[in-house]
């Protein structure tokens, strides 16, 4: 595998470090102007998520880490694994629990989603930016307030919960930042 | 369309520096300093165990020769000062290889001056009085800070700079979750020194002040003299404004064959890292021979000035085209 050198190193570069994927986040060049010069490196942990900033020599190098991502349909839940497949080529991952994490309570059959492959298995899954989901449970609204102000919890068909407008009715389909987990709008079937 | 023709600082900020270039005249030629200028492309380099030169060549067949453009102007300028010229300045550009980054680009601008007769105590009082020039009504410092190394080293870490302990510097490198500087610096004192203060003391240093570090330890002298009272440490300063490493100073090594021995074990320890072999500059040796007078010297970065002055973080902010776009 190849290596990249600290001069290299920039954001969203992948490379190993203490035998886990990571990606390089920051990368500050510091150097005493008599004294030596280093790598000042924030990098995050891509199997733990956990972003750690480690110094290296300048000029020292990391292997690369084969990490891709790539587009996927989410297919389903047989209890111990979620199956993705890639849409072109059909072909189909199978997920932990753990690799897909947070991204779970986003995950509706046949969205389209981003799997992180290191070394061609699953390492994460990223929901889309923006999901519509149907509302399965929430309180009766008041009629005629559109103001948005207070809102109430709603329950999402995959299990997420999140505040909508009071004016929001069970059964309506909305949509949902998943970064932020915030309701964007009601979506008109 | 491409667009990486444009500079990428903005007009009013070249406009500053051009008033900055022209108060640092009007500073030095009211107190009779005289501007002068040396050449960037030389026959020798320095030999600064921690620098990388760039080189170009020489062609006027059949001669062909390696020629070195600067990394500081400091060899030439003591030849002048040694042959009488009294105090001296010059504004000029200084090349670094393989430094880029944020603070730093290879090719930058620096203000070098020489005041004879001058101790340290005096030129940090200079350095003072040029710093207040240069930021009035323009950006309100506190009160300037003088501190010794030895003093600011402790209060930020426990560790005493002069006297090296492994087990100690290594105990505070994992208290200070950085375990990698035990593997990065193993026994070397001077690579502990240059971690630990980059790290963990310069960035809080000098904060909207000028503060003054003096007294660095003897194995950081370069070519500052050996402090007379206390032989541990050496007279160089270097000064911070917002944890930004600004400039650097020394009172002036005059002694012709120990800097003939500092230079011997540069060019050892620059074959021990396996940096490229230069050349001894020996005119500098026969230039304090013949007489340096006693005098303290400092080289301000005007870049990074620039970036303290207008609170740009990155260098590329405050020149018109950095390397990437030259």
């Amino acid at each position: 595998m190849a290596s990249y050198s600290t001069n290299e190193f920039k954001a969203g570069l992948k490379v190993m470090l203490d035998s886990d994927p990571c990606a390089i986040i920051e990368n500050e060049f510091v150097k005493p102007g008599k004294g030596q010069a280093f790598n000042r490196v924030k990098i995050r942990n891509l199997k733990t998520g956990r972003v750690i900033e480690r110094t290296f020599k300048s000029g020292d190098s990391l292997e690369a880490a084969d990490v891709v991502d790539v587009a996927m349909q989410y297919l389903y839940n047989d209890g111990d694994f979620r199956h993705f497949m890639v849409p072109d080529t059909f072909e189909q991952y199978q997920c932990t629990e753990k690799a897909v994490s947070d991204a779970s309570k986003w995950l509706k059959d046949q969205d389209i989603c981003t799997v992180t492959l290191w070394n061609d298995s699953p390492l994460s899954v990223t929901p889309g930016n923006f999901v519509e989901l149907a509302i399965i449970e929430t309180d009766p609204g008041v009629r005629g307030d559109t103001s948005g102000g207070g809102g109430k919890p709603a329950v999402l068909e995959t299990g997420a919960v999140v505040r909508v407008p009071l004016f929001v009715q069970q059964g309506e389909v909305i949509k949902v930042d998943t970064r932020t987990g915030e309701y964007i709008s009601r979506v008109k079937e | 369309m491409q667009s990486d023709w444009q500079p990428s600082c903005s007009i009013e900020l070249l406009r500053l520096r051009a008033q900055l270039l022209a108060e640092i005249r009007g500073f030095f030629s009211a107190r009779a300093v005289l501007e002068v200028e040396t050449p960037l492309l030389s026959y020798s380099s320095g030999t600064d165990p921690q620098l990388d030169f760039f080189t170009s060549d020489y062609c006027s067949y059949p001669l062909q020769q390696t020629l070195y453009l600067q990394t500081s102007p400091e060899f030439a300028m003591k030849r002048l000062l040694a042959a009488g010229s009294g105090s001296i300045y010059q504004i000029c550009k200084a090349f670094r290889n393989g430094e880029s980054g944020r603070t730093h680009n290879p090719e930058f601008t620096i203000i070098e001056w020489y005041s004879v007769d001058f101790t340290l105590t005096q030129l940090m009082d200079e350095i003072a009085d040029l710093i207040a020039v240069l930021f009035k009504d323009r950006y309100q410092l506190e009160t300037t800070q003088r501190i010794s190394y030895q003093e600011v080293f402790y209060k930020n870490t426990g560790l005493d700079p002069l006297l090296f302990n492994y087990e100690q510097y290594s105990a505070y490198a994992l208290k200070s979750e950085s375990p990698e500087a035990i593997e990065l610096c193993k026994a070397d004192h001077n690579a502990w020194l240059d971690f630990i203060f980059s790290h963990h003391i310069q960035p809080s240093m000098g904060k909207n002040a000028l503060c003054m570090v003096y007294g660095y330890p003897a194995c950081q002298s370069s070519l500052a003299r050996i402090n007379k009272d206390n032989s541990k440490v050496t007279d160089r300063v270097e000064i911070f404004i917002n944890g930004i490493e600004l400039g650097n100073g020394y009172y002036e090594l005059t002694d012709a064959q120990e800097q003939n021995q500092r230079f011997d074990k540069e060019i050892e320890l620059r074959q021990q890292s396996n940096r490229p072999i230069i050349v001894k500059n020996t005119q500098l040796i026969a230039a304090l021979e013949a007489g340096l007078p006693e005098c303290s010297g400092m080289a301000i970065g005007i870049d990074r000035l620039l970036m303290v002055l207008t609170k740009n973080n990155h260098i590329e902010d405050v020149i018109p085209f950095s390397l990437a776009r030259s």
